[in-house]
């Protein structure tokens, strides 16, 4: 059983340092060095050509998007991109690799020297350094077939390649120091700022899930933050936000008590495991791994221009912090309840329901309540639910019509939800409009009135008291379509 | 009609004249190549697999074609082989390995692709070194090809299947590869003409790569003018190979038809001081030094140039080569095409049988080249091995461009010998690899090189070669075609024809 040294006390003692390598797959129509379509989900060895199964004979040739979108990612990260850069070959022999190598960039990347503000929980910004984003290809994917499902005790392996050769960018930082006690949550934050970077570049969809975005995390601690850097363990493929947090402060606790005990920090890969958030060794890393790296000479070199590089530059959008200053701003939102927002992924929905018409306060009160709630029993995203912003801000127009009250809008909605049509379409079918007509209400009303003359005389002698009773009996008369304020506006008249 | 067993003598340009004229056709012209391959290759083995079928199915192809009158290309309906390093859709492709026997590629070379397009039948695939690796083909995994000047003699490497198939009148054409003089150096022993076009000329889509930054496609053939109009068909900018040159190239054959007439009137023609002298054979040497007369008497100004960095061009040849071939080469592992070897024993897991498969499918050169390879690209090594040979590349670019200044083509011998009996230098990798020395830096600068016959030398034929700046091929086939013209008149025809009978099974 590994020792831990608590957190909190690992944190008061040494001084953890981070080094993140997030890969994204770029979502690009085809791959990174031929024309196979680049998609998710196919029958395996589908979408493969001759390049990318590596056949004899077959050449790469760079997937001119890719290189668009990583001058993007490149630019979004505050980097230099560079004016002329290599692919190299990183050479190693696994069958996922069809090669026996894999075509990335090595000593010449196309962006480097950059940074990206991160903002933490409580909205502090957080400033991490990046090294370098350069382009590479995916491998395939391996699937161990046998009793434990894993390599080892195996009984044959497939291979798919049709994941081989999907473009990706990998993105390097620089040691990230003075995060301190809040690493994990700098770590956590650092990567979901990066994930919707990718979203709002439109470079990829991005999805940690599906393994758009992988990241491999570096941990090492110090005895104090003037100390030299402590030796490094690599945890690979932590592929959620959470885990991400997790996986840092384990080994924080982990490395803390191999420490203490005297002993020192293996410089190794490690493997997360979700179920107990607890990591394990890889691989040790040692120089007998030597990728014999050198240029890939079947690809000249790669010279983005400099205007080229301005045009994508000046098409660059919002980018996801500025804009959520922004949007708060006018919306009048509250940082909580803009965090809220962001946290369940409703931003983009607020944002179409507001320009639909509806009003920011409105448009959330819809999305962050009744319509969080759908989706979450249904289990899909807040988009997939079932209405549009578009139908959410039509609703709220009949609301803010006085057309019907917040009762009758709900069941509106359910109308919507259940796939009866357009707002206006549900009112009609279901005859859910309020009542706006006062002869049949007063009708209504003297008949309540008359059926209970005692509450009737307490209510003309002034006590307003038990108005409820009658409110609540002719609403029910009228199956909730009278709109209660008029109820009891006819009510007084009525009463004197 | 031409007698059917004439037809393999022809020249291809002479068979195409005769196919346009509709005096022969295209099934006729490719079933007469096919009869002499069935006469003569048991004695020679310029093919691996013939493609009878295929062949004549396409010569019926363009023959229907012509007769409906549509327009076809210069060359359709003149048959070809290809070296077996070349892919080709539903034919077999060893590249001269065994770890490839029986591989059928599920797609053709981009080459291949504008042969078809051009109506040319394919004969079949033709003898190499293992992967291109040696001077001899004694390295191939299928046995030797034998030279048609002499059947115990080498007929040059890696492509001596593709050089002796033209010089024994199996085909009219054929595709080489030349990584460091696979088309030139057996061109120059089998007398017969070779073309390295300039690097990025022809697309290397669909050959099985040696080492990407020096291989290069090119035409083998028995005139001049029959390799300009196959480079006229093959080649050109090809958007699957990313180091293919984007230029539209000139008319080849057009250069060739006006270097025949003879006259070099102001041509500057530099002989390089470091290809030639010591280490060359006494008759190659003579051989020339009388073209070089020749080219004087058409008119060429001649000059010495010194290019003093191609001393270190087989060193650095050496290094590069093995270190993108320890690369290009590493997908051979079973996993996916080829051949699959299990290990005899213990456990059966990817990397041993990767292990297996590569120890029993690769011959010894290919393992020594992987190994050096393999050693140069290594960490600590990579600056004093790679990287101080890519220096030496640079070195040799400059002098090349200097000496561009001073000629407008370079001339060496091609070869430093004419061909050797078979074991002579198998044993002896140093003395094989001295084979190339003259063809080298031409792939290390990426400039297009020609080889022609020129003479004899103790009954062997020797090469000429004609080397030009990147992208001026037209110049190999205006200088090659006049030296040509001149030597077939100062010798009553072409030297092949003094070429001994070979035996024909009757």
């Amino acid at each position: 059983m590994t020792t831990l040294v608590d957190y909190d006390e690992a944190v008061s003692r040494f001084d953890p340092v981070l080094g993140i390598e997030v890969h994204v797959e770029l979502g690009t129509a085809t791959k990174m060095f031929d024309d196979a379509p680049a998609s998710f989900g196919e029958q395996p060895n589908t979408s493969v050509t001759p390049v990318s199964l590596g056949l004899p004979g077959a050449l790469p040739v760079v997937n001119g998007k890719a290189v668009e979108y990583a001058i993007r990612i490149g630019l979004a990260l505050n980097c230099q991109i560079a004016e002329t850069c290599r692919f190299a070959r990183k050479n190693y022999f696994y069958p996922d690799v069809p090669k026996n190598f894999q075509t990335s960039q090595y000593d010449e990347p196309i962006a480097y020297e950059g940074y990206l503000d991160v903002e933490l929980d409580d909205g502090e910004i957080f400033r991490v350094e990046i090294e370098r984003a350069h382009m590479e290809e995916d491998a395939g994917k391996n699937t161990h077939v046998g009793a434990t499902g894993r390599l080892q005790g195996a009984d044959y392996s497939l291979v798919d390649y049709n994941r081989a050769g999907i473009p990706l960018v990998e993105i390097v930082t620089k040691p990230i120091t003075g995060a301190g006690e809040r690493a994990p949550e700098v770590a956590r934050a650092y990567v979901s700022a990066l994930r919707d970077i990718f979203r709002a570049l439109g470079v990829s969809e991005a999805r940690m899930e599906r393994g758009n975005v992988r990241a491999d995390v570096n941990v090492s601690l110090r005895s104090s933050p003037d100390a030299p850097l402590g030796t490094r363990t690599e945890t690979k493929n932590v592929n959620s936000f959470r885990s991400i947090e997790r996986a840092v402060r384990y080994e924080v606790s982990r490395q803390a008590a191999v420490l203490d005990g005297g002993g020192s920090v293996l410089q190794e890969t490690r493997h997360f495991h979700e179920e107990d958030a607890t990591t394990s060794s890889g691989r040790v890393k040692s120089d007998a791994e030597d990728y014999r790296y050198f240029p890939e000479p079947d690809l000249v070199p790669l010279a983005p221009s400099r205007e080229w590089v301005a045009e994508i530059r000046a098409g660059l959008p919002e980018l996801p912090a500025v804009r959520r200053r922004r949007l708060r701003q006018e919306w009048g939102y509250s940082e909580e309840e803009m965090r809220d927002v962001i946290n369940a992924g409703a931003l983009e929905v607020i944002e179409a329901t507001v320009a639909a018409g509806a009003g920011a306060p409105a448009a959330r009160k819809w999305w962050m309540g009744e319509l969080a709630r759908t989706a979450k029993e249904r289990g899909v995203e807040l988009a997939e639910v079932g209405v549009t912003p578009a139908q959410v801000a039509a609703l709220q127009a009949l609301v803010d019509d006085g057309r019907v009250n917040d009762k009758l809008a709900r069941q509106v909605l359910e109308g919507v939800l259940a796939g009866e049509g357009s707002p206006e379409e549900v009112v009609t079918a279901r005859g859910l409009e309020v009542v706006s007509d006062d002869g049949p209400l007063l009708q209504v009303i003297d008949a309540t009135l008359a059926d209970q003359p005692d509450i009737a005389e307490k209510i003309r002698s002034g006590n307003l008291g038990p108005m409820g009773v009658i409110i609540g009996a002719v609403m029910k008369a009228t199956r909730g379509q009278a709109d209660a304020g008029r109820v009891r506006e006819l009510v007084m008249e009525r009463l004197g | 009609m031409a007698d059917s067993t004439d037809l393999p003598r022809l020249t291809a340009a002479d068979l195409a004249a005769k196919l346009t004229a509709g005096e022969v056709s295209s099934v006729e012209a490719t079933q007469a190549h096919l009869d002499r391959i069935a006469a003569v290759d048991s004695r020679i083995h310029s093919f691996l697999h013939v493609n009878t079928e295929e062949a004549l199915a396409a010569a019926a192809d363009v023959d229907t074609r012509r007769a409906a009158g549509e327009e076809l290309a210069p060359l359709a309906g003149v048959p070809i082989a290809v070296k077996d390093v070349v892919v080709t859709k539903g034919q077999p492709t060893t590249a001269g390995s065994k770890i490839l026997q029986g591989w059928i590629p599920p797609y053709d070379a981009t080459l291949v692709e504008r042969l078809r397009a051009a109506g040319m039948p394919i004969l079949g695939k033709t003898n190499m070194d293992e992967f291109a690796m040696g001077s001899s083909t004694e390295h191939s995994a299928y046995g030797p090809t034998r030279n048609p000047w002499d059947t115990d003699r080498i007929p040059g490497g890696s492509g001596g299947g593709s050089a002796a198939a033209v010089a024994a009148y199996e085909a009219p054409l054929a595709i080489g590869t030349d990584t460091g003089g696979s088309i030139r150096q057996p061109a120059a022993v089998t007398g017969t003409v070779g073309v390295k076009p300039t690097y990025g000329g022809v697309s290397r889509y669909g050959l099985i790569a040696l080492a990407s930054s020096l291989d290069q496609a090119g035409p083998c053939s028995r005139t001049v003018l029959d390799s300009a109009l196959l480079h006229d068909v093959i080649g050109g900018h090809d958007p699957r190979d990313s180091t293919s040159l984007p230029e539209v190239p000139p008319s080849y054959t057009e250069a060739a038809r006006k270097g025949a007439d003879g006259d070099l009137a102001g041509v500057r023609v530099g002989v390089v001081t470091q290809l030639g002298g010591q280490g060359y054979q006494a008759g190659v040497s003579a051989a020339f030094a009388a073209s070089l007369e020749e080219l004087r008497a058409a008119g060429a100004e001649i000059v010495e140039v010194s290019c003093p960095s191609f001393d270190a061009a087989l060193a650095a040849y050496y290094l590069i080569l093995p270190s993108e071939a320890s690369s290009n080469l590493a997908k051979f592992d079973g996993m996916r095409f080829g051949l699959r070897v299990e290990p005899a024993d213990g456990p059966v897991t990817a990397e041993r049988v990767m292990a297996a498969t590569r120890g029993a499918g690769f011959g010894p050169e290919v393992k020594r080249r992987i190994i050096l390879g393999t050693y140069a690209l290594s960490a600590g090594y990579y600056d004093a091995y790679y990287g101080s040979a890519q220096k030496v590349r640079t070195l040799i670019q400059r002098d090349f461009a200097a000496a561009f200044e001073q000629a407008d083509v370079l001339v060496s011998p091609t070869a430093p010998s004419t061909a050797f009996p078979f074991g002579e230098k198998v044993d002896d990798p140093l003395a094989m690899y001295l084979n190339d020395v003259a063809t080298i830096p031409a792939n290390l600068a990426g400039v297009p090189g020609l080889s022609l016959p020129n003479g004899l030398s103790d009954g062997l034929p020797a090469g000429f070669q004609i080397l030009a700046p990147a992208r001026a091929d037209e110049r190999l086939y205006r200088v090659g075609a006049a030296l040509e013209a001149r030597l077939d008149q100062a010798n009553g025809g072409p030297l092949l024809a003094r070429a001994p009978e070979i035996e024909v099974k009757a």
